[in-house]
């Protein structure tokens, strides 16, 4: 056990290793320069260009630059390019605003696609399963932005409650339960448009993993001992098949860090998804390259986490 | 199934006779095929929906295309589906060639029919060319670490490839004099050690030279972890950074699609020949002295595909949707050229006026990446005898 983790720390940081050099050198060597962004800019002069380049070590060599890039990260000292402020502190502000979607489309993600799954994997082939198969693979297809503009249209429609942004402007003071239902409506939409391809993934697995536990043998001596349906169904087969889905705790930690681009400038939902967009935008290298190096962090920590689970609940595997 | 499988033993004869299969294996995945309704749906869609893209193509091309997708009427724009056009308004060669505006018009007047036919073909180059990209890559890969895995990394290997990359590295930065010198030194320690081999053989060496032939991981090793690093990278987010940061064309798109996407066919590749590597027939292949590269593919990857059918198939559908996702944020195929992202995101600004240039494309895009999902999924359970019991 205790050489299982070393070793897969060691393999771990190796990769990260490897994760940062090709970051760095992708958006390196990339054409075009960041201080190219607005050569029309009348402030922008020669000297100008000549100075910002030395301040933020652009003029020396590759190798050089990458080894400033990183020191300063870990020291917590780099800076946007863009407005000179720390980048830490700046993807800090952004990941609280997409922290309450991230928690509100796991929530939905995870208790609509464990029923929907199980029942269909216990009614295989009848209509429930077919009519939730089709919608899952609905789901999986329809573009995102598609389906953002369709639900918005229909709640702005019907419901008459604005949607786009944190909140609605101007709401002043009124009672607290007016604006807890205000931040509630703005929360809903992006968090369920977020969570629907992972709900349609997520059933179709449980579903997968019920049915291939319904068919083993000990199910079946369940059945023959004359045990209710529901106690076969629950505790027979939903125990022995809800195994991998423990490891999925690991799994959407990098979801934390992700943010959908798409849906959150659909909504102006300033979280993380849309600081990365606008990063690119300006070629602020070091913030695309911070949320790289945390995102690469969080899915080399998620599969960790998910194999040590894995070994905690499994111990089949255990080595 | 199990129905007919009693049908065939019992028929009289069975054991001595027919050695060759009642039905061929296009009889026998027709037949399935015809069961599963939803991948059959699948199927036809996707057929009318590439024949639609060719004569898109073809008519939509040329310097006097007979559907012109880039015809500019100012005084026509936003004109719902069906309507006719004001011809009092349009010189000759301005008016459809259907004579209404099947699809309405955009924002320029521009016949929302035409630019959908140029798009249908967009779409399906860069699913085809992507998932083409991918999948080569994931084989080759694939095969690799599953027909050579065991073979370990030697030091001079690593030493060699380090030399050789500096230095095309160096020449493409502009250090064109150590560059070249360093990819001389590459190819010449490789005719070296070609020469070496023939001359000495397996005489002792020096123990520098025994350090250059330590092994040090396996080949398998090597390419597993090369995947972990690609998929330590969030997709769709490197995705847009390499194209925003590249010229805006349609070839960078899929390329970069197809360079990001072959870690999963690398995947199922290597599992697959990993089993199939202790078969008989592989042994006798090898025992026949065929080609190594041969046996991975003529022998071994055309029993591993399968699984990278059905990958390839939904990996199709995803390219459509990141390409769709791309030109929805401005970094798609550029403007004069339509593709179905495109019109979607120059119609997002006039969704309550002329709703239909959002739900036009946008239904288009669903209906196609369902179909491909849903032939994919069914090509899943009939490929796989081992899913075929469960329904």
């Amino acid at each position: 056990m205790l050489s299982f983790i070393g070793r897969s720390i060691i393999q771990k940081i190796i990769t990260l290793v490897f994760v940062m050099v090709i970051s760095f050198l992708i958006i390196h060597l990339a054409p075009g320069e960041p201080s190219q962004v607005d050569p029309l800019n009348p402030k922008f002069t020669p000297e100008m260009v000549e100075r910002f380049r030395k301040a933020f070590h652009l003029d020396e060599p590759l190798h050089i630059q990458f080894v400033y890039f990183y020191r300063d990260l870990f020291t917590g000292k780099t800076v946007s390019w863009k407005d000179n402020e720390p980048v830490l502190k700046k993807i800090w502000g952004r990941f609280l605003n997409s922290l309450p979607l991230f928690i509100v489309g796991t929530i939905l993600m995870w208790t609509l696609a464990f029923p929907v799954g199980i029942h269909s994997a216990i009614f295989r082939g009848g209509t429930y399963d077919r009519s939730a198969t089709f919608l899952s693979y609905f789901l999986i297809s329809i573009p995102g932005f598609f389906f953002a503009y369709i639900l918005i249209l229909l709640v702005v429609n019907t419901f008459h409650v604005p949607v786009i942004g944190m909140r609605t402007f101007g709401l002043g003071e009124t009672s607290w339960l007016r604006i807890i239902m205000d931040r509630t409506w703005h929360l809903l939409l992006p968090s369920l448009l977020g969570a629907t391809g992972g709900i349609a993934v997520l059933s179709r697995y449980v579903r997968s993993q019920m049915l291939e536990v319904e068919s083993q043998d000990y199910v079946r001596t369940a059945r023959a001992k004359g045990l209710p349906q529901e106690q076969v169904h629950y505790k027979h087969a939903l125990r022995n098949a809800l195994l991998p889905f423990v490891t999925m705790f690991g799994l959407i930690l990098p979801a934390l860090i992700g943010g959908s681009v798409i849906i959150e400038s659909i909504f102006s939902w300033p979280g993380m998804g849309r600081m990365a967009f606008e990063a690119i935008l300006a070629r602020d290298y070091p913030i695309i390259l911070t949320v790289n190096f945390i995102s690469a962090v969080l899915v080399l920590a998620g599969t960790f986490i998910s194999d040590l689970l894995y070994m905690v609940v499994d111990p089949r595997i255990r080595l | 199934m199990k129905k007919e499988n009693k049908h065939i033993v019992s028929t009289p004869g069975m054991q001595e006779a027919p050695l060759v299969p009642r039905e061929s294996r296009w009889q026998e995945f027709w037949r399935l095929l015809r069961k599963n309704r939803l991948a059959l749906a699948g199927l036809i869609i996707f057929v009318c929906f590439f024949l639609i893209a060719v004569g898109g193509l073809v008519l939509t091309s040329g310097t006097k295309p007979v559907f012109d997708p880039a015809m500019v009427r100012l005084q026509e724009k936003l004109r719902p589906p069906f309507s006719e056009p004001r011809l009092e308004d349009l010189s000759p060669e301005e008016i459809p060639t259907l004579g209404i505006y099947l699809l309405g018009t955009d924002d320029l007047g521009r016949d929302v029919f035409s630019r959908m036919l140029q798009g249908a073909w967009v779409a399906v180059t860069i699913g085809f060319v992507a998932v083409g990209i991918a999948v080569l890559i994931g084989i080759c890969m694939g095969g690799i670490a599953g027909y050579f895995g065991r073979n370990p990394v030697r030091v001079d290997h690593i030493l060699f490839a380090v030399v050789v990359s500096v230095g095309a590295g160096l020449l493409l930065s502009g250090v064109f004099w150590a560059g070249g010198v360093l990819l001389a030194t590459g190819c010449a320690s490789v005719l070296v050690q070609r020469w070496w081999k023939k001359t000495r053989g397996t005489q002792s060496v020096p123990p520098l030279i025994r350090l250059l032939s330590q092994e040090t991981f396996s080949i398998d090793t090597l390419i597993m972890r090369l995947v972990d690093i690609m998929l330590c990278f969030p997709v769709f987010f490197l995705i847009l950074t390499v194209v925003a940061l590249l010229p805006a064309s349609m070839y960078n798109i899929m390329i970069i699609i197809g360079l990001t996407s072959w870690m999963g066919t690398t995947r199922f590749v290597r599992a697959e020949l990993l089993s199939l590597r202790e078969q008989d027939f592989v042994t006798a292949a090898k025992a026949l002295g065929v080609k190594d590269w041969r046996i991975i593919f003529r022998h071994m990857v055309p029993n591993a595909m399968a699984p990278v059918l059905v990958s390839a198939t939904i990996g199709i559908a995803n390219a459509i949707l990141i390409e769709a996702g791309l030109s929805f944020l401005g970094f798609g195929v550029p403007p004069p050229h339509a593709t179905w992202g495109n019109i979607i995101s120059a119609g997002k600004e006039f969704i309550f006026d002329a709703p239909w240039l959002t739900f036009i494309p946008g239904c288009a895009i669903l209906i196609v990446v369902l179909a491909f999902n849903l032939f994919g999924e069914g090509l899943r359970d009939i490929l796989n005898p081992k899913l075929r019991e469960r329904y």
